[in-house]
């Protein structure tokens, strides 16, 4: 297709870019000691919390952001961000959703979010993060009758002090890298999930992050915990106001699966994508890892990459235990000028261990798109095995798509394989389309659709929707 | 229905076609036949308003519109449809999708009602018939690891599926077995009617035995030849298209 067509497509318009008018209780700019303590004492933790997030900006400080990854950005001046932003009308413990904020309710209502119990997507409890707090979370007496709790984490720094000192930092140490380090310091709010030995838990489980205050970075902070033999499947979606300026978010999530539990991880990844300058957009510098610490323990991660200025990250699993499975399922989509560094870690510890890799890039515009991945067999992964497939798209002529895979394999037992392909949404496709009446836009957004399948297949039904329909907005434009 | 009037292309600067006239009518079939490289697929490209292809002299009258001036897609709505000889791949698109949103693409431009799953896949099954194909080839990704065959009858299915008022079959026999050829030139027939017109481009006679066409054309260089009914597509058949150059 001609160069011209494509960068008309790429005009996209971002729907989630509006901002809520509402009074924040807001800190000044800037990180020191003071902004940490002061984080600590809104949310009343428990000591043992504080002094590791002391502990956390000691060490951070005599880290260096690191720079190897793909992507280019200006550098980041810490102490221009707001650490931490609550809408004052955030109370701690609502006892019911008559008592939240009507403007929060709304603004999650236009995010296609409804909150209100009886409005909700049949079968999905949510927890709703704006700014640094939670502001709701649905379905908890029905979840507590089946022992799961489900929670916001400054909640359950409080209530179940004992899980956290156990499990926070399990899975990524305070030393883990610069921004999980960072995010160990300051950490606002986040989701908390525990599923009691052998429950399944009854509905999806759902975190909906939202930032709205301008300058503030969202630093939340997730943590799962899977007992022996229950299962638990969690879905994140996110989204921001449209800024001119770059905001970062920095997260941090932790899985564990004990022995025979489940975990299925789910996001769709909507943060605004800057425009089609490259102005704004978010920074998203997140870690996600989860341990398969028992036997048989499984964990997968499917991630739906649209948004964000800068998306970097790399969901892994530490497959500890005997006969665990780890797998890893990636659409991610830049445009205009969007950057993507993403990919997975299978560390193969146990014996017999399997993972799969799935990751599909697609690149329109003048964006840049990597897939980067690991896979470690260890000496005593007695017959692991890997299958990795990562296909890219690419759409017009401008845009870059890269793939590195890495593999260490240190047992000759071990099976790896590797499969890639590269490919241009050919004009000839859409000619095809075209001449049995299907318009342009619609066409293209079949074919991402189609080259996307194997990995929307893994997505719970609700969320397999709003994915082919964020990809066709995604794309709105892309080809014209 | 359809008028071609001294009609001349250009692809990056090279003469292609150097003056055809054609004209159908509602009902005819007009077959095609002429050499590799005699401008066979420039003219099913034009027809279809493939990008790439410069037009630098004639006209072209579809319903009484000109057709130069249409999109890919108006062309389709207006009943213009092109079995390919060579249909593209398109991974991960299942065919029942594909042909639901082609054949709710052309409803709506039509302002008709847009079928529902339930609607289209008995529309859908009873055109399978036609084709002699099983159900299972709706779930296949379209032409996705077909063979040459099952993508020749993906393309009558689909003809089948959008009732066209201007058929275009682009060497549709090529890479056919004979029985293969029977059931796709059955299928034609059974679409023909009194307002529904053909044109069909090959290179050989034989798929002109199962579909009789009322008219046929030489094409040689870019210009037509000569015009004459089946017994000229017998007679090239015999003496090879040498013997028109002489």
């Amino acid at each position: 297709m001609a160069n011209e067509q494509v960068a008309k497509i790429l005009d996209k318009n971002y729907q989630h870019g509006f901002v809520t008018e509402i009074d924040s209780d807001t800190l000044h700019k800037g990180l020191n000691e003071d902004v940490i303590k002061f984080i600590s004492s809104k949310k009343k933790e428990p000591e043992f919390l504080l002094t590791r997030r002391l502990k956390a900006f000691q060490h951070w400080l005599t880290l260096e952001e690191p720079s190897w990854q793909s992507v280019h950005y200006p550098k980041i001046n810490y102490q221009d961000i707001i650490y931490y932003s609550a809408p004052k009308s955030v109370k701690e413990g609502y006892k019911s959703l008559d008592e939240v904020d009507p403007k929060l309710l709304e603004t999650y209502n236009k995010l296609g979010i409804p909150l209100h119990e009886q409005k909700i997507l049949a079968g999905v409890a949510v927890d709703a993060v704006f700014d640094s707090v939670s502001v709701a979370t649905t379905f908890k007496e029905k979840l507590k009758e089946a022992g799961v709790i489900f929670c916001p984490f400054s909640e359950a720094a409080q209530e179940y002090p004992e899980l956290i000192e156990q499990y926070l930092g399990s899975v990524v140490p305070i030393s883990d890298n610069y921004f999980a380090c960072l995010n160990s310091a300051v950490f606002s709010d986040g989701s908390f999930v525990y599923i009691p030995k052998g429950v399944r838990c009854p509905m999806e489980l759902s975190t909906y992050f939202r930032i709205n205050e301008a300058n503030t970075g969202q630093f939340e902070r997730t943590l799962i915990i899977a007992d022996e033999g229950s299962y638990v499947s969690y879905l994140e979606g996110c989204t921001a106001p449209m800024r001119d300026e770059n905001q970062l978010h920095a997260a941090v999530v932790e899985l564990v699966a004990h022995q025979d539990a489940e975990i299925k991880y789910s996001t769709v990844q909507n943060w605004y994508p800057g425009d089609e300058n490259g102005v704004g957009g978010i920074y998203n510098f997140v870690t996600k890892r989860g341990v398969c610490k028992g036997a048989r323990a499984k964990i997968s991660w499917t991630q739906i990459e649209t948004g964000s200025a800068i998306t970097w990250k790399y969901p892994s699993v530490i497959l500890k235990g005997d006969g665990s499975i780890g797998e890893f399922y990636s659409v991610a989509l830049t445009n205009n000028l969007q950057q993507a560094d993403t990919g997975t870690k299978m560390i193969h510890l146990g014996k017999n261990t399997t993972s799969t890799i799935i990751s599909k890039g697609i690149s329109a515009g003048k964006s840049n798109n990597t897939y980067r991945g690991l896979v470690r067999v260890s000496p005593n992964a007695k017959n692991a095995r890997n299958y990795t497939q990562c296909d890219s798209l690419l759409m017009g002529d401008q845009c870059n798509a890269n793939t590195y895979p890495y593999v260490e394999v240190n047992n000759s037992t071990a099976t790896v394989e590797h499969e890639a392909t590269t490919s241009r949404i050919g004009e000839e496709q859409l000619f095809y389309c075209r001449q049995r009446g299907i318009d342009q836009e619609e066409a293209v957004a079949m074919i991402v659709n189609g080259f996307c399948k194997e990995v929307f297949k893994e997505l719970p039904m609700e969320f397999a929707v709003e994915a082919h329909r964020l990809l066709a907005v995604s794309l709105e434009g892309a080809v014209g | 229905m359809l008028e071609i009037k001294n009609l001349h292309v250009e692809v990056k600067n090279q003469k292609i076609l150097h003056g055809i006239d054609l004209c159908i009518k509602p009902g005819e079939v007009h077959a095609i036949m002429g050499p590799n490289g005699s401008g066979k697929s420039t003219l099913t490209n034009i027809l279809a308003g493939k990008d790439g292809y410069t037009i630098t002299n004639g006209t072209i009258t579809y319903l009484g519109e000109d057709l130069l001036e249409m999109s890919i897609e108006e062309r389709a709505h207006l009943g213009i449809f092109v079995a390919f000889q060579y249909p593209i791949a398109l991974p991960g698109v299942s065919n029942v999708n594909f042909m639901k949103a082609a054949v709710n693409a052309n409803r709506k431009a039509r302002d008709q009602k847009m079928l529902d799953a339930m609607d289209f896949l008995k529309l859908v099954k009873e055109k399978l018939n036609i084709i002699k194909m099983d159900e299972e080839f709706l779930y296949r990704s379209v032409n996705d690891g077909f063979s040459g065959g099952e993508k020749k009858r993906n393309e009558v299915l689909q003809m089948a599926l959008l009732e066209p008022t201007l058929c275009i079959l682009d060497e549709t026999d090529s890479g056919l077995d004979i029985d293969a050829l029977k059931v796709v030139a059955n299928a034609v027939n059974t679409l023909r009617d009194k307002k529904r017109s053909f044109l069909v481009i090959t290179h050989y006679q034989r798929l002109l035995n199962h579909i009789i066409p009322d008219h046929v054309h030489v094409l040689q260089d870019g210009v037509i030849v000569r015009t004459g009914d089946q017994s000229l597509a017998f007679e090239l058949d015999k003496k090879g298209y040498q013997w028109l150059q002489q």
